[in-house]
């Protein structure tokens, strides 16, 4: 055994439980606008992920019960419920959780192997194989538990009058339509709130809360929720401030959709990101810049995902171009 | 005045440990039955025997006289009788044994008497001299021979005091009851060395020992006055923070210059020493004593912790005994715990470099959790003093990207270990860098023998080449005039040149030959 000979009381375990404590809030105000459904699919989805997790170890041999109890799974099988419209089938978030745990996790090699985001390869594998299903999000005060339940559970979906269009939705089809910015927001039809979706925009403001404790912990740092941010606040500042009745303000973006899940929470995956504080930048800015071009130009729901999958494929380049300078050396001595 | 602090990047904040041993005053240890002086202390500086088995010697003799320039002198640690010469075990990781003088003690205590030197009127020369003679190295740990270091001319002198490890206190102690031969010794030190300032750096986790150094510094004997660069001496409480105590670190703080970890510290002007190693050259110049004992910290898992004044030579398993080790200690560190090592043997004399012994239990330094593979946290980059990626250098070295790795940095890594101390995978990340490093200096050593072993044949197979191609010439040349003349004369001419060579060759050689044949 050899130095150093003590440990600081660390743990990967440590790290992802604060993660998911930090998803607490979030999750309570969710229940608290659009009813208690979205726990079953917390349920369903950890319970996926853990057997799911459980056998791949199996079928690679590896210990049990070390990667089980890390968290890791759990926290992704969080985001997938978290992401996915709260109404879906039971065996969507199942599919969801099996293509993040096994496709993007184990058959990659594991936690700490694979160079994608897994919640965010599930959302872009589910949505561009049942687009139908992963656009009918409940409108947020119209369904109550028993029909969430029914639905979750796979009855028959006679969805009429209980789904709406979300905010990113009403949002740009309105535009196409020919409205302006101002005209939609006032439509009147109980989808928009002050600043994002009605009751969505503080959901996310539950995101933002429990991200702020995750700085506080230092389990993150200020630069991927920051740079993700900043990133998409600036495109939307710009096009804004040019053009403000075709383009919503930055403040809608920020409350609508993903967004603080994704800068918090989702950008901020240190094993599918890159390492420098500077590159963490980029990354986290590139994301929200992409996220708001396939917001604004896209045909998605939300574009956050495959932003930011298309930001995992920059990372050994940015790694490359941000690698810091050892202390005292020359600025050629970069890595 | 106030000092400036320049704030370093990195470095953690583990518990201290340092109440266990530091509030007791350094104790002496009873004479062993026995002392064993290695004859090698450290990795740089060895000594060879002057004295044979039965001789009688005094306390501070001098029984192994420096060998070579950078070799450093060791003496009888008490007045005895050299009983044997024989191999004992070296406190180091690897195990491996080394030649040592024992000495069976008389019990007299009896010293050699040294003429002391007043470095005011001495000449530069003698000093540095009299300081290998005295078999003065690095207490800090690194046992570098001082001497060497006494020779740099520097601008700033940094004098450590910091003792960042945890556990350790024998620095401590040192400048509580000793404050003032460290003052002295780091005024001659200065004087050595040109320094026009001498910066003593202490952790502000140890106010009695900044207090006492202050005073010390404000009382200064005159003798020491006379130094240039005593008389910008400064006392300096650095935070608390772990490595601080790497010199280079300790001289960042305090002067704000970073050093590469590929580059000298002399380079820039500076050159550190041990508050310990002060003392020892002030005891060696001023008071004729040689080194034949250091303050030890004996810590841990042991009845009496405590600082302990410890002749070179003794068993550490017999100072641990004396100090109360208890029957559930594990292994016993040497050094702190972040950079020390676990003994391979007890049986080890206690050598210069031997600041600290900690007994350990599995209460007190639980075994690490198992190993889980990286995720890429990166609070190894944030805690990492150097400014290296540990976990690209960890990739690195796993996968064996040898390359990777030497781009990574990873020789500027000095093995503090604050990455593994935060680690939440629990992966020891030193160990795989020294896994890496000893790769590719075994790889660079391949590649030199193969590039050597290359030229050598290219070399020959050149010179093959070169000898058969002049032979070719030649007789080519040689068969070209003699097919000239051929030519020119015809047979009768070849035939008068072969009688005329004949006639030509030294009769003596040919009687020779005669009587050979007959």
């Amino acid at each position: 055994m050899s130095s150093p000979h003590i440990r600081r009381p660390a743990s990967v375990q440590r790290v992802m439980m604060t993660v998911l404590v930090a998803l607490l809030p979030g999750i309570v105000v969710y229940v608290w606008q659009a009813g208690a459904g979205i726990l079953v699919n917390l349920a369903i989805a950890t319970a996926t992920a853990l057997a799911s997790e459980a056998l791949m170890l199996r079928l690679r041999k590896r210990p049990l019960w070390i990667a089980l109890s890390d968290g890791s799974a759990i926290v992704t099988a969080w985001l997938i419920a978290l992401i996915l419209p709260s109404i879906v089938p039971w065996w969507l978030t199942m599919t969801g959780v099996l293509v993040a745990i096994v496709g993007a996790k184990h058959l990659y090699g594991g936690i700490g192997q694979n160079p994608f985001n897994p919640a965010m390869a599930a959302y872009c594998a589910v949505i561009v194989a049942y687009p139908a299903l992963m656009s009918q999000w409940p409108s947020i005060d119209g369904v109550d538990f028993a029909t969430q339940l029914h639905l979750i559970l796979g009855g028959s979906r006679e969805i009429d009058g209980i789904t709406g269009a979300t905010a990113l939705d009403a949002m740009r089809t309105g535009l196409r339509n020919q409205n302006d910015v101002r005209s939609i927001l006032g439509s009147g039809t109980g989808t928009f709130g002050f600043a994002g979706g009605r009751g969505w925009e503080w959901i996310a403001a539950g995101y933002l809360a429990g991200g702020l404790f995750l700085l506080v912990r230092r389990v993150i740092t200020w630069h991927l929720p920051f740079g993700f941010i900043a990133g998409m606040g600036l495109m939307a500042g710009v096009f804004w401030l040019a053009a403000p009745n075709n383009f919503p303000s930055p403040l809608f973006h920020f409350a609508s959709g993903g967004t603080m899940l994704a800068a918090f929470f989702i950008v901020t995956d240190p094993v599918t990101g890159t390492s420098s504080p500077l590159g963490k930048f980029i990354f986290a800015a590139g994301a929200g810049i992409i996220a708001w071009v396939i917001r604004t130009f896209g045909i998605y729901p939300d574009g956050i995902a495959f932003a930011v999958l298309l930001m995992n494929i920059c990372v050994p380049l940015i790694n490359h171009a941000t690698q810091p300078v050892p202390v005292g050396q020359r600025k050629d001595s970069r890595p | 005045m106030k000092a400036r602090i320049f704030n370093p990047r990195g470095g953690v904040k583990p518990d201290s440990h340092k109440k266990e041993s530091s509030e007791s005053p350094i104790r002496h240890v009873p004479l062993p039955p026995r002392l064993a002086v290695l004859l090698i202390q450290g990795s740089q500086g060895s000594a060879r025997t002057i004295v044979t088995v039965g001789d009688r010697v005094l306390k501070g003799q001098c029984i192994g006289e420096a060998e070579g320039a950078d070799g450093t002198a060791i003496h009888a640690p008490t007045s005895g009788t050299v009983t044997e010469i024989g191999y004992y075990p070296m406190a180091h990781p690897s195990g491996l044994s080394s030649q040592a003088i024992v000495i069976e003690p008389d019990g007299e205590e009896r010293w050699i008497t040294y003429e002391p030197l007043d470095p005011a009127t001495a000449d530069r020369d003698e000093l540095i001299l009299r300081i290998q003679a005295s078999g003065i190295v690095g207490m800090g740990g690194a046992v570098f021979p001082s001497h060497l270091k006494a020779r740099s001319n520097i601008k700033t002198m940094i004098i450590n005091g910091a003792e960042c490890e945890p556990w350790i206190t024998c620095d401590d102690r040192l400048m509580r009851e000793r404050a003032a031969n460290v003052v002295t010794g780091s005024a001659i030190l200065a004087l050595l060395t040109g320094a026009r300032q001498t910066l003593i750096g202490i952790e502000d986790n140890k106010p009695e020992a900044i207090a006492a150094m202050r005073a010390a510094v404000r009382n200064m004997e005159p003798v020491t006055r006379k130094c240039p660069g005593a008389g910008k001496m400064n006392v300096v409480a650095v935070p608390t923070r772990y490595p601080t105590g790497e010199r280079k670190q300790l001289i960042q703080v305090l002067t704000g210059v970073k050093i590469p970890p590929n580059e000298r510290v002399t380079k820039y002007g500076t050159q550190c020493f041990n508050v310990a190693t002060a003392h020892a050259v002030c005891r060696a110049l001023l008071h004729g004593e040689p080194m034949v004992s250091r303050i030890v910290t004996v810590t841990g898992n042991v009845e009496r912790p405590g600082n302990y004044e410890v002749l070179f030579g003794m068993s550490i398993a017999d100072l641990l005994a004396f100090c109360g080790v208890k029957p559930d200690t594990t292994r016993v560190l040497m050094g702190g715990p972040m950079m020390g090592f676990a003994l391979p043997s007890l049986d080890a004399p206690v050598i210069k470099g031997c600041n600290c012994l900690i007994a350990a239990s599995n209460e007190l330094f639980p075994p690490s959790a198992p190993e889980q593979p990286c995720i890429r946290c990166g609070d190894c980059v944030d805690v990492c003093p150097t400014g290296l990626q540990p976990f690209e250098m960890y990739w690195a070295s796993r996968t064996k990207n040898l390359d990777s790795a030497r781009r990574h940095h990873i020789f500027g890594c000095m093995e503090c270990g604050c990455c593994a101390y935060v680690c939440p995978a629990h992966i020891p990340l030193v160990d795989y860098f020294r896994f890496a490093r000893s790769e590719i200096r075994a790889r660079d050593e391949e590649q030199k023998a193969a590039d050597q072993a290359r030229t050598r044949f290219e070399f020959r197979s050149l010179r093959l080449e070169r000898e058969k191609s002049e032979k070719a010439a030649r007789l080519a040349a040689k068969a070209a005039e003699t097919r000239a003349k051929a030519a020119a004369g015809g047979n009768a001419a070849l035939i008068a040149d072969a009688v005329e060579r004949a006639r030509t060759q030294p009769p003596a050689q040919d009687n020779a030959e005669q009587d050979h044949q007959k």
